[in-house]
């Protein structure tokens, strides 16, 4: 799934400075899965902007909505009736929720509530980490498992480096030396001979270094 | 100000410890401010941030959740799990810019009376001191 983290609540005081009357708009997806845009987040942002602005005598009226995605133009279209009777809009979706509704009302205002961090999954209930980069060109089954170029500091193809130390990252003592990882498994497993061979360079144009991605699948466009 | 005004607190209780303490209390004839309003839970763990959100929203001068001793939890860690939840309000107060200390996460067991009527009084005059809560002083004009 996307992480992301809620921004700081100063910023989104900020936002709506000067504002009457706002909407929250929640996503179902990603950011629900990992507790930061749901519907119970929605919920505390508004009850704390409220707190917030009651404290200051401005008080702000706050609709609280709930999309089932905010990256599909079908579930966008929803609020069409209703989104230009605000002075503002707040999207707790991931960097694409802000985008797609500027794109479908280009009279108002959307401001992003989280700051959209990376691809990963949740280690334990509350606890996510990074584990995919999006590069376009999947080579995790040549690491068993593993993926260098998410989980290693400099995404190397060939590691680890001299940074390596006691099985952790050098950038920090929290950050597994993916490397490490790789190298322990490939010796368990009796594997450790592929690593004799030079991975090759890796051609970054299928990863966002070509410049934004776009994917048209004929079979499914109407 | 502070002579009348009398604040209102909302009290999160523990059906197995906090809210038996309080019947006990009860029991034993012990006196706690009439400003506590409790609200039985089956478990601190079931006090969400929204609740206690909303509560500040609405305008309790006051709030704290009542769970039991840690580590006798009937469901095992729902009162470790409330007092994260309060810590999580406590920094969103901070962020507004209200006081911290009107939100209190609290400890007890159902046998502690009089603890309740303790804590009942503690909050309470705590309270007091930080008089009436910015949200309801400003919703008022």
């Amino acid at each position: 799934m996307i992480v992301a983290d809620r921004k700081p609540f100063s910023e989104l005081l900020e936002m709506v400075d000067g504002c009457n009357r706002i909407m929250i708009v929640g996503c179902k997806g990603c950011v629900t899965v990992c507790n930061v845009g749901g519907l119970k987040e929605v919920q505390i942002l508004a009850s704390a902007l409220k707190i917030a602005r009651k404290k200051t005598g401005t008080p702000l009226e706050i609709e609280e909505t709930l999309l089932e995605r905010q990256c599909d133009p079908e579930y966008i279209e929803l609020l069409k009736n209703q989104v230009n009777d605000f002075d503002a809009v707040i999207s707790m979706a991931c960097g694409v929720g802000p985008q797609f509704l500027s794109e479908a009302y280009p009279e108002q205002r959307f401001f992003p509530a989280v700051n959209t961090t990376f691809f990963g999954g949740a280690v334990r209930h509350g606890i996510w980490e990074e584990r995919c980069a999006g590069c376009g060109t999947c080579i995790i089954h040549q690491y068993d498992g593993m993926c260098p170029i998410s989980r290693c500091s400099k995404s190397l193809m060939n590691g680890p480096c001299g940074g390596s130390s006691h099985g952790a990252c050098e950038i920090s003592p929290d950050t597994d030396c993916i490397w490490d990882r790789i190298v322990r498994k490939k010796m368990e497993t009796g594997k450790v001979n592929d690593l004799i061979n030079v991975a090759p360079v890796k051609n970054w144009r299928s990863s966002w270094h070509g410049g934004p991605r776009r994917r048209v699948r004929e079979e499914l466009t109407k | 100000m502070s002579e009348t005004f009398e604040p209102r607190i909302l009290a999160f209780c523990c059906k197995y410890c906090a809210y038996a303490a309080a019947d006990l209390a009860g029991s034993m004839r012990l006196s706690y401010p009439t400003n506590i309003k409790v609200i039985q839970v089956p478990c601190t763990g079931r006090v969400d941030i929204i609740h206690l959100l909303r509560a500040i929203e609405d305008g309790a001068d006051g709030v704290y959740v009542a769970g039991c001793l840690e580590g006798e939890c009937h469901f095992i860690e729902g009162n470790l799990r409330a007092r994260k939840r309060v810590n999580y309000v406590k920094e969103v107060l901070k962020d507004i810019g209200i006081e911290t200390e009107r939100i209190e996460m609290y400890n007890l067991s159902s046998a502690m009376g009089p603890r309740f009527a303790e804590i009942a009084q503690e909050m309470t005059q705590k309270i007091k001191e930080l008089g009436p809560s910015p949200v309801k002083m400003n919703q008022a004009a």
